[in-house]
């Protein structure tokens, strides 16, 4: 079927019949249960990026990742929920707690986590948000997901689908992953070891290669103090 | 479900993710904010793609593979970030994107890094007063 026969099929039926069989002021239990949710994953959102602790900002962020987890589940996206589990809870908030770490955050309140542009960002993410949420609702105001039936987004469908009609993209992905592993090692190594290797390969250099070896941790020191 | 509840929440993420973005000072939790703004987007790709998958006839859940990748995309884009500023730390000692003001190294006159490289060009006698 074409996409427009589609879109004035849905133009036909969608509003009639959503209309008849859904109710704005009775919500549906998923409906609750993804609202309660909403509500905690977006309070958690909230505390992330205004609480003063580095550290309680990245635990907060595990909340609200966990909570779209949850949320995926409610869409019956399993599969799109335990992957992000498993990445964003699993590892890219590990990555940001380390970063912290290592970046010598302060322990406990930090008076200058926020700049001095915080008003105008409130009124920009205010005004973005009534915008956003003021069409948004006007936009899909007669649209329901239809949750029955076999999962849209059980394991099965989603890896049909990746690997019928998303074979290029997923390895072409794959290489960006390589390149981006190689970029983060290349990047956190020492240049200081580069310089050293270089000057070892040439044996002109040797001799200047112990000032430099020796200047080393002296310059990572400074750095870090 | 009504579409309108995931597109809202997807939004209101969205929304505090720019705010983050805009209001924060450490790096780190800038590309925290970052997070959410693709998760943000990633609820909207999921949301639509259910919504597609039982109202077209044919559908090639491509918002959950698009979901897929920008997850994929988003551990690269916080590894690579990540050591981006590991190294900025490394070399300037802050991670305050307020006082990354220069773009070069070199022309920072009291920068922690700008007499390293000095010494490092320069000879022994240079280097004899660096260490003392």
């Amino acid at each position: 079927m074409t996409l427009a026969t589609t879109a004035a099929h849905l133009t036909a039926h969608a509003p009639t019949a959503a209309a008849e069989t859904h109710g704005f002021l009775s919500p549906t239990g998923v409906e609750i249960a993804f609202l309660l949710v909403g509500l905690v994953t977006f309070g958690a959102a909230i505390v992330t990026v205004t609480t003063r602790q580095l550290v309680h900002a990245a635990l907060w962020l595990v909340v609200t990742l966990g909570g779209l987890a949850v949320e995926y589940l409610l869409l019956t996206a399993e599969f799109i929920a335990w992957v992000q589990v498993l990445i964003y809870v699993g590892s890219v908030v590990v990555l940001l707690l380390f970063g912290l770490m290592l970046t010598r955050a302060p322990i406990g309140r930090s008076p200058d986590a926020d700049s001095g542009n915080r008003w105008a960002a409130l009124t920009v993410a205010v005004a973005a948000a009534a915008a956003l949420v003021w069409v948004v609702v006007d936009a899909f105001r007669t649209t329901w997901i239809d949750l029955d039936g076999p999962a849209a987004g059980s394991t099965e469908a989603t890896g049909a689908s990746l690997f019928q009609n998303w074979v290029l993209p997923f390895e072409a992905l794959s290489v960006l992953l390589l390149a981006a592993l190689v970029g983060a090692i290349v990047l956190s190594r020492k240049a200081k070891a580069g310089a050293a290797t270089a000057a070892e390969s040439t044996p002109a250099a040797r001799s200047e290669k112990s000032p430099r070896s020796e200047k080393g941790p002296r310059s990572e020191k400074e750095g870090t103090s | 479900m009504h579409l309108a509840y995931p597109a809202v929440l997807s939004a209101l993420l969205f929304c505090t993710g720019l705010y983050g973005v805009l209001a924060r000072r450490n790096a780190i939790l800038v590309l925290m904010s970052v997070e959410l703004m693709l998760n943000a987007v990633n609820l909207n790709l999921v949301a639509f793609d259910v919504w597609l998958s039982k109202t077209a006839e044919e559908t090639l859940h491509s918002g959950q593979a698009l979901t897929l990748f920008t997850i994929a995309i988003a551990a690269a884009e916080i590894g690579i970030g990540l050591a981006i500023v590991l190294a900025v730390h490394r070399n300037r000692g802050t991670a305050d994107i307020d006082k990354l003001r220069d773009t070069s190294e070199l022309h920072d006159p009291d920068g922690p890094d700008s007499d390293a490289l000095a010494a490092e060009q320069s000879g022994e006698a240079q280097k004899a007063e660096a260490t003392a």
